[in-house]
């Protein structure tokens, strides 16, 4: 399609294409569209949100992004090199506590996956590692088993370990969504932090229109079941300290009506 | 409804203020007492069980005075430590486990093989469930006649029932545990590109491992009940005979108290195993990981 144009507007290429994709899983009962002829791309260094209501497909086209299903149809490419298979060029975090693995340490976790893909040799790792656990403060804790851990916690070493593998996008899945809502407050400020520090590119799948707009540079708000791209809207101009400026206010209420509307004409529909 | 209005929320000054000293609560942590923590242990408080038991046990058996039914402990930890001092026992217990381990590790073999074959395959797991399903209900003694018309007397039918009795228990728990590792786990494995041999080493097998563990430790348990009493069916083969024989034996001989003395070693065999080696294995790994309490 202009994916051209889009690639022209601004020098920089397209980090991540996400070219119609529709995306289709089954259920014992239903085949299920998830998302149709979704279209979005993702610059170096962008801070992308999916925004949706529930069900509307954006955890599993995040999951099509890391290559955990296929699309029925379009295409998924990550700087260039079409998406087939999962890899560690795009590492998950998910919103789940049990993605730690509970028999190894913070540190030994962190580790892990730069040794199991070999990107990195044993003291490399170790030392990367160590200083990425220092990195989310955790130092203190390098030696602790998972259980020990609070939920903040488990969370600041999941994004510990998919940050020291330097992927070359980070993939989120609600990731703070099972947190409460200080601790959540809490690692979005560290997200962006740590965002600030290595300017890595995210893509960030959320259903709260404040976190979107507090994480996010860019953000795609998708229409409810099957999910269909609604809007994109840039928010790269909100810090985490103007959550209560009038700005912020009028952009969390464009993207409430954006959400809310698409609603009620499906509902109206089905009446 | 009356009154409702007089219910209506009536403004209460609002506060700051800095927390109260709490400094004059002492330490925050301090050691139990002696006795408490004595009590807490559960090494110790069974010791007392068993004491009790044992002094209930020498006094009946002095005062039905018979050894014929029931000899005093005395004598039954006296012709224990004779026998096992004259080598006898050590001996039996020895070709007891020497079976034992024969079986018990081909049945671990068996049930690793399975279960890969299970969790890579969709026909592979109906297989094992079906099999399963049929095998593990059937008590491992019921094979021994088909065993002793297979094998004929000696080890390898004590191997054939004592693998029987470990595969099924060992491969329905391993495959129960591979199939409970959350998804999240399974796809973060995957994520890192890990696959085959690879993915099941370091991810399947470790999130899988508190199952594992338990299949391991009902299958040890099967397998040592079902090899004394294979042996008390059948002992000897050229002239060494089991632990279960040395029972039988006794019993033939009348000796109560070496049959007593026989449980006995089965019993602290039993516990050492159960208490010593799996419990070790347990607080290496579940228990530090925090994946059983």
């Amino acid at each position: 399609m202009n994916e051209q144009a889009q690639t022209d507007a601004c020098g920089e290429p397209d980090l991540l294409k996400v070219d119609d994709v529709t995306l289709q899983y089954k259920t014992p009962q239903h085949l299920v569209t998830a998302t149709y002829k979704v279209g979005f791309t993702v610059r170096e260094s962008e801070r992308y949100v999916i925004l949706g209501p529930s069900g509307c497909g954006k955890s599993t086209l995040l999951k099509a992004v890391g290559g955990f299903m296929a699309p029925v149809a379009g295409k998924i490419s990550v700087g260039g090199k079409s998406v087939s298979a999962p890899g560690p060029d795009r590492m998950m975090v998910f919103q789940e506590f049990e993605q730690l693995m509970p028999w190894k340490t913070a540190l030994q976790n962190v580790e892990f996956p730069m040794r199991a893909t070999g990107k990195f040799n044993r003291a490399e790792s170790r030392e990367r590692a160590i200083s990425m656990i220092d990195r989310v403060k955790l130092g203190k804790f390098s030696d602790v088993y998972p259980h020990m851990l609070s939920g903040g916690m488990k969370m600041r070493v999941a994004l510990a370990r998919a940050m020291a593998l330097e992927p070359s996008i980070l993939l989120m899945d609600e990731p703070f969504a099972a947190l409460d809502a200080l601790t959540r407050r809490e690692m979005q400020e560290e997200l962006l932090d740590l965002w600030e520090q290595f300017r890595f590119t995210v893509l960030f799948v959320t259903h709260s229109i404040e976190e979107a707009i507090i994480v996010g540079s860019r953000i795609l708000v998708l229409s409810p079941h099957p999910g269909r791209v609604r809007a994109e809207l840039d928010a790269s101009r909100f810090r985490l300290d103007e959550v209560d400026s009038a700005e912020f206010g009028a952009l969390s209420k464009r993207i409430h009506g954006l959400l809310f509307d698409r609603k009620l004409e499906a509902s109206l529909k089905g009446a | 409804m009356p009154g409702v209005e007089m219910r209506a929320l009536r403004p209460r000054p609002e506060f700051e203020r800095d927390p109260v000293d709490a400094s004059d609560i002492g330490d925050v942590e301090r050691p139990l007492a002696l006795t408490e923590r004595l009590t807490n242990n559960d090494a110790v408080r069974r010791l007392a069980i068993l004491v009790v038991l044992g002094l209930v046990w020498e006094l009946y058996a002095r005062w039905i005075d018979n050894p014929l039914i029931l000899p005093t402990l005395g004598a039954t930890l006296t012709t224990f430590f004779g026998d096992l001092m004259s080598g006898v026992l050590i001996d039996r217990v020895a070709t007891s486990l020497r079976s034992l381990m024969i079986g018990y590790f081909a049945g671990l073999f068996l049930a690793a093989l399975l279960t890969t074959v299970a969790v890579s395959t969709r026909i592979g797991s109906d297989v094992l469930s079906t099999l399963t399903a049929m095998f593990n209900p059937v008590p491992a003694i019921a094979l021994l006649p088909l065993a002793l018309i297979w094998f004929g007397l000696g080890i390898p039918s004590l191997v054939f029932v004592i693998v029987h009795s470990v595969l099924w228990a060992v491969a329905l728990n391993t495959l129960t545990g591979f199939r409970s590792v959350p998804e999240t786990l399974r796809m973060s494995g995957r994520n890192y590109g890990l696959g085959g041999i690879r993915y099941v080493g370091l991810i399947l097998i470790p999130a899988a491992f508190p199952s594992i563990l338990a299949g391991l430790k009902i299958g040890w348990a099967f397998a040592w009940r079902t090899l004394i009493a294979a042996e008390l069916v059948f002992g000897v083969s050229s002239r060494s005979g089991g632990l279960g024989w040395y029972i039988f034996e006794a019993r033939s001989e009348l000796e109560t108290d070496r049959v007593f003395a026989g449980l006995l070693a089965v019993i602290l065999i039993g516990l050492i195993v159960e208490a010593v080696i799996f419990r070790f294995i347990e607080k290496r790994t579940v228990l530090r990981w925090g994946m059983q309490r």
